[in-house]
């Protein structure tokens, strides 16, 4: 559908443009200054929440890419975040490795398990490649509680704050900004990486595997690259967790952790990157709501003393609920309140019902 | 002999679990990754009954069993019902979400501390000397008996009774099912409901045995794996699949480290997985099919 009226492409490099209209243009900036200026407002708390939200981004901007965009089920996330924190633990802990050091690392072991983890989608489908992943986590959980164990760190491994140059990254306003550099650069990646010939017949092979074998899209090749590239970024991911909290624990990394990135992704919407940043705001934001909900309303006493057990129960509930009635996620709610507003005073009803 | 004992226990155990996630992904080809999380409702259900209950263990038992039934199909009703047709995966992320809620859930009215219902029930469940210095619990081989009592019905229900064959139909086939006349949704709602009741008899024997808070459901994931051993649309399978996966975790337990058996379903799921993914009863065209 047409976003607006009026605007006409005159030369083919047009076609490149991420931005089209002076309404997506001017909202940008807007969204740009109310980002750069946030930190200056908001309380440390609200800094923290929103740098929360930016990890989650990246971890679920990689998951995004493997499973809404190249359709590969994965449960093993939370064992790839694993990896990208111990290693940078384990470079930190064993050779004092500095954070320019560590990154990459991370990175390269994501890619190497990223290949282990992408081998069975050779083989499997769906379901089986889902609980192969799954099964791959709880062996990387172990090795990594091994590491701890053996070596001694049996609560977990400290990390100092990272240092570029003489410049030390350590209040919440410092990682707010870095952290948006960085969300800023993932989002570019994936938005640019989905619309080229990679994105494509990862879509493709999404879509229809005998029609993307017939068109000539390696398929093998392909699904190996989808998880190649997103354990390397979920390993990052878990390299800047590690960073972030200072700490690296094993225990952190639970199969809870995977179902909270699956969340993020199936509640912001399958297929979209909207849909990530929209998706890990309402995951990480939520047990503060249910919190704020549960403070305003009178609840019996002794309920209050159980918000963790409400916010799991919440949790689960809000995941159903999307699940059932809305499985297109908040990208869906979102593009159907703003295909209301762009065809007014028109509607649109699909033919069969649902959209 | 000990570890012999051992592993029997377990198996049966495992047994009894992993028939659960059979049962419903044969008929349904889905997959309840809130299995673990119905096993532990049932058996927190037998001791809010046995609080109710207070004299009589029995009634307590029986009513746990009714409940459990129920749950299974209200469950069917309410919720999977509308899952029928739509993608398998989000189907599955559906039972997994169900799992959060359904802990959440049990958390909040029962908190998260361990309990024993056993001595609530007034039974006791003294060790029993099998000689050559070798015992075992009361508790575990009544869990053995039930093991082979399900397994023996469940195999003079899809042999021999109209809903077993009717089921057996809807697994092969729901469309064509449906065109001689069965009852798709009937037939969905029966598998969830026994898949639930043979769970929640799991999880109501290892409340029993070993007492009861939220690490049951971790064991229940520890059975899916010989689930899918054995093949995940075989019954027989589940029983052959049992028997590796618990002998592996015992085994590694006795003669590698204790750590290791947590990881060791997992490892046998990886291993069979690669070669030969439809497992050792499972029909082949199962993965080919997607």
């Amino acid at each position: 559908m047409a976003y607006a009226s009026g605007y006409f492409k005159t030369h083919y490099g047009e076609d490149l443009d991420l931005l089209e209209t002076r309404l997506q243009k001017a909202s940008l900036a807007a969204a740009l200054v109310i980002l750069l200026a946030y930190p200056l407002v908001a309380s440390p708390f609200f800094i923290g929440l929103a740098n929360q939200v930016f990890l989650a981004i990246v971890g679920a901007a990689a998951l995004m890419l493997l499973t809404g965009y190249a359709g590969q089920i994965s449960l093993g996330h939370a064992g790839l975040l694993a990896t990208g924190a111990l290693t940078t633990g384990i470079m930190f802990k064993e050779f004092g490795a500095p954070f320019w050091v560590t990154l990459p690392s991370s990175a390269v072991m994501g890619a190497l398990l990223g290949i282990v983890f992408g081998i069975p989608s050779l083989r499997l489908k769906g379901l089986y490649l889902a609980v192969s992943t799954l099964a791959l986590h709880f062996v990387v959980s172990f090795v990594g509680g091994e590491y701890e164990t053996r070596r001694g760190y049996y609560t977990g491994v400290v990390i100092s704050p990272p240092q570029i140059g003489g410049f030390q990254l350590n209040e919440g306003y410092q990682w707010y900004f870095v952290l948006l550099a960085i969300d800023i650069l993932v989002m570019l990646f994936c938005i640019n990486l989905v619309r080229s010939r990679t994105g494509r017949a990862l879509m493709a092979v999404r879509d229809r595997e005998i029609v993307a074998e017939a068109l000539g899209i390696p398929i093998r090749r392909c699904k190996l690259t989808a998880f190649v590239l997103s354990s390397a970024m979920t390993a990052v991911a878990g390299c800047l967790i590690a960073y972030y909290r200072g700490f690296v624990s094993i225990d952190a990394f639970t199969l809870n952790l995977t179902i909270e990135y699956v969340a993020m992704v199936i509640i912001g919407g399958l297929g979209s990157m909207l849909g990530v940043v929209l998706g890990a705001l309402f995951v990480v934001t939520f047990p503060y709501i249910i919190e704020g909900v549960l403070r305003i309303v009178p609840t019996p006493q002794g309920m209050a003393n159980e918000i963790f057990a409400i916010n799991f129960a919440a949790f689960g509930l809000v995941m159903i609920l999307f699940l059932v009635f809305e499985p297109l996620g908040l990208v869906g709610i979102w593009h159907r309140i703003r295909n209301y507003f762009l065809l007014w005073p028109f509607r649109r009803t699909s033919v069969g019902g649902r959209a | 002999m000990q570890v012999a004992v051992n592993i029997a226990v377990l198996v049966a155990l495992y047994a009894l679990i992993s028939c659960g996630y059979v049962l419903i992904y044969r008929v349904s080809r889905v997959l309840n990754l809130a299995h673990g999380e119905l096993m532990m409702l049932v058996a927190y259900l037998l001791f809010a009954l046995g609080t109710f209950f207070g004299g009589s263990p029995v009634t307590a038992l029986v009513g746990a069993v009714v409940l459990s039934l129920t749950v299974g199909l209200v469950l069917y009703v309410v919720l999977m019902r509308r899952m029928t047709g739509e993608l398998v995966i989000s189907a599955v992320l559906v039972t997994i979400a169900l799992g959060i809620f359904l802990r959440g859930l049990i958390i909040l009215i029962w908190t998260g501390r361990g309990y024993h219902p056993i001595d609530q029930l007034l039974w006791r469940n003294p060790p029993i000397a099998l000689g050559g210095g070798v015992a075992v619990s009361t508790v575990a081989l009544v869990t053995i008996g039930v093991a082979i009592a399900a397994y023996a019905a469940l195999f003079v229900f899809f042999q021999f009774t109209r809903w077993g064959v009717r089921m057996r139909a809807v697994g092969e086939n729901p469309l064509l099912a449906a065109q001689r006349g069965i009852k798709l949704h009937a037939t969905y709602a029966l598998a969830w409901a026994m898949a639930t009741f043979t769970g929640g008899c799991a999880g109501i024997l290892l409340a029993l045995d070993s007492g009861l808070d939220t690490s049951m459901a971790i064991i229940s994931l520890k059975a899916f794996p010989a689930a899918l051993v054995g093949g995940l649309d075989s019954l027989r399978g589940a029983i052959v699949g049992s028997l590796v996966v618990a002998s592996a975790e015992i085994l590694a337990i006795q003669y590698v480290d204790p750590l290791v058996s947590d990881v060791m379903p997992f490892l046998v799921l990886i291993i069979m997985l690669m070669v030969r993914p439809w497992g050792l009863f499972g029909t082949k065209e199962e993965i080919e099919r997607e």
